[in-house]
């Protein structure tokens, strides 16, 4: 008997292993799926985004990160949905077609410095990160912050940079930013932000409520320190029938 | 005239007519069934959103077909232990109101959710389901007394109907004086209170059951707060807000038109400067937030008498008026926190009035949060009025340099579509006529709404604004336009003159410099069209071009735009409603690709509505019906509780031959027409009442309590001869209102509040009265010819309301009031040719 149970633990661990890799593979499959989902989508609407697809490391770092890991375990059945879905304290982990969009928009090359204001899950970080940005990352609900950084830390995004607070005022000491993203905008476009951007810099800012992005409004600074806006419409509706 | 009373005295008797009917016992239940009606909806308003509490309740309420079917299959010991029924279902009323509102908030529900979530469907069933208990429990009661108590039918209507209409002044009192969920507690306790009186009145009372009846009613007043207590989404902006570290609740305000609700954040402070320039780095000072019912919200900025204004307010494209008029004399519409007061005094107004619909608002920012604001409401320089703002104006002499319309909802409210069935008399071309004619010669009527894309508000907006100028007599409406556009909002300036040169130059430096977009002024270049805020195509300027260039150019854009933006009217008011019917197959199959923020839920929520109840209600009427046709097939030879003999069978005349058809058809169509118009008279009277609380609380009362008065005198006619007179004189005098109505109240509006309530109820009062007949008539005459079938007419009809509630308000979008109205003359008319005791030889008919 007393032999017998190292091999029976042995089994266990064993099998435990084989699991966590059928899970791992069920779960890479699944983003693969997404991906293709969100190509198709991009097709789809390519008039509205002047683009036929994505830059390819965006589709890569989509693949790498595990976003089954950003959402409660009750969510993580549909995780690799097309969707946007809870992650409590009244916020949500983006649609990953708006993700894909946006990462995109912000056109980062390795090395870049973004500024994330409204860290969420930590998701939309973490994609950045894999680009080979140096993300920085502020939360204003506290709760959200802590677990975004257990939740990155766990997942080895070491070289995202966390803050609780209010992301008004950006991150001054680490300006200025390549890009900025701005997921918890109020009703204006806070002017220090502005400041941090880098001259040649781009800021998204994703317009609408917890669930549904309206549009997603681009500011350019130019070289020159101008600022320009743009807004996108990421859907394939045209409002008008028939011809002119 | 003979009486159907008579004829059961006659030879019909039975174990119900031995019965007294529980009259004050009904009345009061009713009157608890109203209120709590009315509570819900506040209470689920601040649960969730407006629009889903209002698809909730309306489905809730097909407890009452649900009573109808339970009451028809087991009518036998209904019968037997009628007492034991009416207290306890009414004492069950009482107490699952109160539990069932406890349960159901604790669903975690979030209808944003439902297209994709299988879980949430299953919620929003488990949450009609718990929500029907109730009402169920209630209209129980009242059916089984309409049933069983023959002979009483009319008086027992008639206090069913009076109680209803007492119900709606008890709801608005209540919420005048307490919180939602005391209110609810209460009106739980109004329940139980209504099943000891019934107790009494059915009978001697045995002591021990009346007090314990008495403790429960006690204990369902006194429910916890923290059972009742509304919790808010965690979606809602109230729910969000608070969650941020360093906020708290400073005041809160509790009153019929919501819950005021006052959040400070000294630490992370709110900065609310809807689409403010990116050409300025002012930071807005510190604010103060208030949320109406968890949404919103409405800021209170911190100003100071001893220092300058806040200069961010000159870079909102709100300021683009100032810039162009440079007005002296400004009125403010939906003052809110008072963030556009402070504007036009700091863009050089010398007197502002402001008006505010909700005076708890006034009150917070005149007491506790005065210091904060810097005395903004009590300025020489400002007068707050308490009122709806159409009425004001309607009712003020005064004309004013600039009349300003703040943003009066939320982005994300806006942005989801919740209010495309929200009525507004504020944005119709009559309301544009009004303003125009309240601005001196060199004035300005201005309008800023959020940016939508492809553009929606402010295309309907310019449209409003043409045909208002239009019908004021001005040659060339589209010179009196100007639109600008920022990165979120637009602002629309419409002049009582056409647009100058000097004007137009100061309109575009103030764009230039503020880094906004030109989108419409007479003579407008492509070139100048799309510049800061650059769009794909620049859609803004192409489509105020087609609206703008002639009349012909604008029909066709109007049919070729998928998107609604033809002008509301006042008996189309639904400027909030957007979606065309045809862009709805589109949208809904780009959801996954980024359509869903353009899906309006509030019109979505209305077919959905509308397709439930439907269905819902087709179960709940065919169920019993087919437990009925086994239990007693539908033959003239077969009578056992009826008037007629085995003989009849033979005669071609038989008056059973068809009922359930006929009954179904009659009942069905007095409940469709009956809401139809209530409905309708309530929209109607919102404008000529000027408040829309006060309009609910007349067009019920006034509705329910003279219809109760026409049911109690109705037992003196006999039935097919009344219920067809009732239905001519209802259909001619609906027509004669929906035609002649908004003339004679516009010429009425001067009149004062007093005055239009005694018009309203002199209007309402012969309409309602013949309202009040075919109902008991008919139940009369299923009584004397078919008792079984008395539950499930009240079933049907409970069921035709429910349906009703959602259809007319479709039909109202589409096709008008009037046509609502219209369309409930007609029911009447076949409600009068299917009358149930139509044919019958003896028992009255006609």
């Amino acid at each position: 008997m007393r032999s017998v149970a190292p091999l029976l633990l042995l089994a266990a661990v064993a099998a435990a292993i084989v699991a966590d890799a059928a899970d791992d593979g069920e779960y890479a499959a699944r983003r693969r799926a997404m991906i293709a989902e969100i190509k198709v989508d991009v097709v789809a609407t390519a008039e509205m985004l002047k683009r036929e697809s994505l830059d390819a490391r965006v589709w890569a770092a989509l693949e790498r990160v595990p976003r089954h890991e950003f959402v409660p375990p009750e969510e993580q059945a549909v995780a690799y949905e097309n969707r946007p879905v809870s992650i409590g304290h009244g916020q949500t982990i983006s649609q990953p077609y708006i993700v894909a969009i946006m990462t995109d928009l912000l056109n980062l090359r390795a090395g870049a410095r973004v500024l994330e204001v409204g860290t969420g899950s930590g998701y939309q970080a973490a994609v950045l990160a894999e680009l080979g940005c140096r993300v920085f990352s502020i939360e204003i609900i506290e709760p959200l912050h802590a677990e975004a950084r257990e939740r990155l830390s766990r997942l080895g995004f070491d070289g995202i940079r966390l803050r609780h607070g209010d992301g008004y005022y950006g991150w001054k000491e680490e300006a200025p930013f390549d890009g900025i993203l701005v997921t918890a905008a109020a009703g204006q476009i806070p002017p220090p932000l502005l400041v941090q951007l880098a001259p040649g810099g781009r800021m998204i800012i994703p317009v609408g409520s917890s669930f549904f992005v309206q549009d997603l409004v681009i500011v350019d600074k130019t070289k020159t320190g101008e600022l320009r806006t743009r807004q996108v419409l990421p859907v394939s509706f045209v409002p008008l029938t028939g011809a002119h | 005239m003979r009486t159907e009373a008579d004829s059961a005295r006659r030879g019909h008797r039975t174990a119900g007519d031995a019965l007294r009917a529980p009259r004050i016992g009904v009345g009061l239940l009713s009157s608890a069934v109203l209120a709590y009606e009315v509570l819900l909806t506040r209470l689920f308003s601040i649960v969730l959103w407006h629009h889903f509490a209002y698809m909730v309740i309306s489905l809730a309420l097909l407890g009452y077909g649900a009573s109808g079917s339970a009451l028809t299959l087991c009518r036998g010991a209904v019968e037997k232990r009628f007492r034991v029924v009416f207290v306890g279902a009414a004492a069950l009323f009482g107490v699952t109101s109160v539990g069932a509102f406890a349960v159901g908030q604790r669903l975690s529900f979030n209808p944003f959710e439902l297209l994709w979530a299988p879980a949430q469907p299953a919620r929003l069933l488990l949450l009609y389901a718990i929500l029907a208990v109730p009402f169920f429990f209630a209209a129980t009661a009242i059916g089984a007394a309409l049933s069983v108590c023959r002979g009483g039918v009319s008086a027992l209507y008639a206090a069913d109907l009076c109680g209803a209409g007492a119900g709606s002044l008890v709801a608005i009192a209540l919420l005048t004086v307490a919180s939602p969920h005391r209110a609810l507690a209460l009106i739980g306790a109004g329940g139980v209170l209504a099943a000891v009186v019934a107790a009494r009145e059915l009978g001697r009372a045995r002591a021990a059951p009346t007090v314990v009846l008495a403790a429960v009613a006690l204990a369902v007043a006194l429910a916890p707060a923290s059972w009742i207590a509304p919790r808010p989404s965690q979606y809602k902006a109230l729910s969000q807000a608070l969650r941020v570290s360093g906020a708290e609740v400073v005041a809160e305000r509790s009153g019929p038109l919501g819950l005021v609700t006052a959040v400070a954040n000294h630490k992370i402070p709110f900065r609310q400067a809807p689409g403010m320039s990116l050409a300025t780095a002012i930071e807005p000072p510190e604010q103060i937030a208030l949320f109406t019912d968890g949404e919103g919200p409405t800021v209170v900025t911190r100003s100071d008498l001893r220092e300058p204004l806040p200069e961010y307010l000159a870079y909102l494209t709100s300021a683009m008026p100032y810039a162009v008029l440079k007005p002296r004399s400004v009125l403010v519409l939906g003052a809110g926190g008072g963030s556009d007061v402070l504007q036009a005094l700091r863009l050089g107004a010398r007197g502002v009035d402001a008006v505010e619909l909700n005076r708890h608002v006034v009150e917070l920012v005149s007491g506790e949060l005065a210091g904060f604001s810097g005395q903004l409401y009590g300025r020489r320089d400002v007068t707050i009025s308490v009122a709806e703002a159409r009425g004001f104006v309607a009712a003020s002499s005064k004309r004013y340099d600039l009349i300003q319309v703040s943003l009066l909802d939320s982005f994300a409210v806006a942005g989801g579509g919740l209010y495309a069935l929200h009525e507004s008399y504020l944005y119709t071309v009559e309301a544009f006529e009004l303003y125009l004619q309240h601005l001196t010669p060199g004035g300005g009527l201005a309008i800023t709404r959020w940016l939508s894309l492809p553009p929606r508000d402010t295309l309907k907006l310019a449209n409003t604004a043409i045909q208002a100028l239009a019908r004021c007599g001005l040659p060339a409406p589209a010179r009196h336009l100007l639109v600008i556009r920022g990165w979120q909002t637009t602002t629309i300036l419409v002049l009582a003159r056409p647009a100058t040169s000097d004007q137009i130059a100061r309109l575009k430096t103030f764009c230039a410099e503020r880094y906004f977009d030109l989108a419409y002024y007479p003579g407008i270049a492509l070139a100048e069209a799309n510049r800061f805020n650059v769009l794909d195509t620049p859609v803004y300027f192409e489509a105020l071009q087609e609206l703008t260039v002639s009349a012909h150019r604008r029909e066709v854009f109007l049919q070729r735009y998928k998107f609604f933006v033809a002008p509301a009217t006042d008996d189309r008011p639904y400027f909030f409603r957007f979606l065309g019917l045809r862009a709805l197959p589109e949208l809904f199959a780009l959801r996954a690709r980024g359509g869903m923020a353009m899906l309006e839920w509030g019109y979505l929520v209305l077919l959905g509505t509308l397709a439930q109840a439907l269905l819902l209600s087709v179960a709940l009427i065919l169920l019993p019906l087919l437990a009925l046709r086994r239990r007693a097939p539908e033959r003239c030879d077969e009578r056992r509780d009826g008037v007629t003999g085995a003989a009849d069978a033979l005669r071609p005349s038989c008056p059973t031959r068809g009922l359930r058809a006929r009954s179904l058809g009659y009942f069905a169509a007095l409940g469709a027409a009956f809401l139809s118009l209530e409905i309708a008279f309530m929209q109607k009277l919102i404008l000529f009442l000027s408040h829309p609380l006060h309009a609910t609380a007349v067009v019920l009362t006034g509705f329910l309590v003279f219809a109760g008065i026409g049911s109690a005198c109705s037992r003196r006619w006999s039935g097919g001869h009344a219920v067809a007179m009732a239905a001519a004189g209802i259909s001619a005098l609906t027509a004669v209102y929906a035609f002649a109505l908004p003339a004679a109240f516009s010429r009425l509006l001067a009149l004062p509040e007093a005055g239009r309530i005694a018009v309203t109820f002199a209007v309402l009062a012969p309409l309602a009265f013949l309202m009040g007949i075919p109902f008991p008539k008919g139940l009369e005459a299923l009584q004397r010819l078919r008792p079984a079938l008395v539950p499930w007419a009240w079933g049907v009809n409970g069921c035709a309301s429910v349906v009703t509630a959602a259809g007319s308000t479709l039909v109202a979008i589409h096709a008008g009031h009037r046509a609502v109205m219209l369309g409930a003359a007609i029911l009447y008319g076949i409600a009068a040719a299917l009358y149930p005791g139509r044919g019958q030889t003896s028992g009255g008919g006609a």
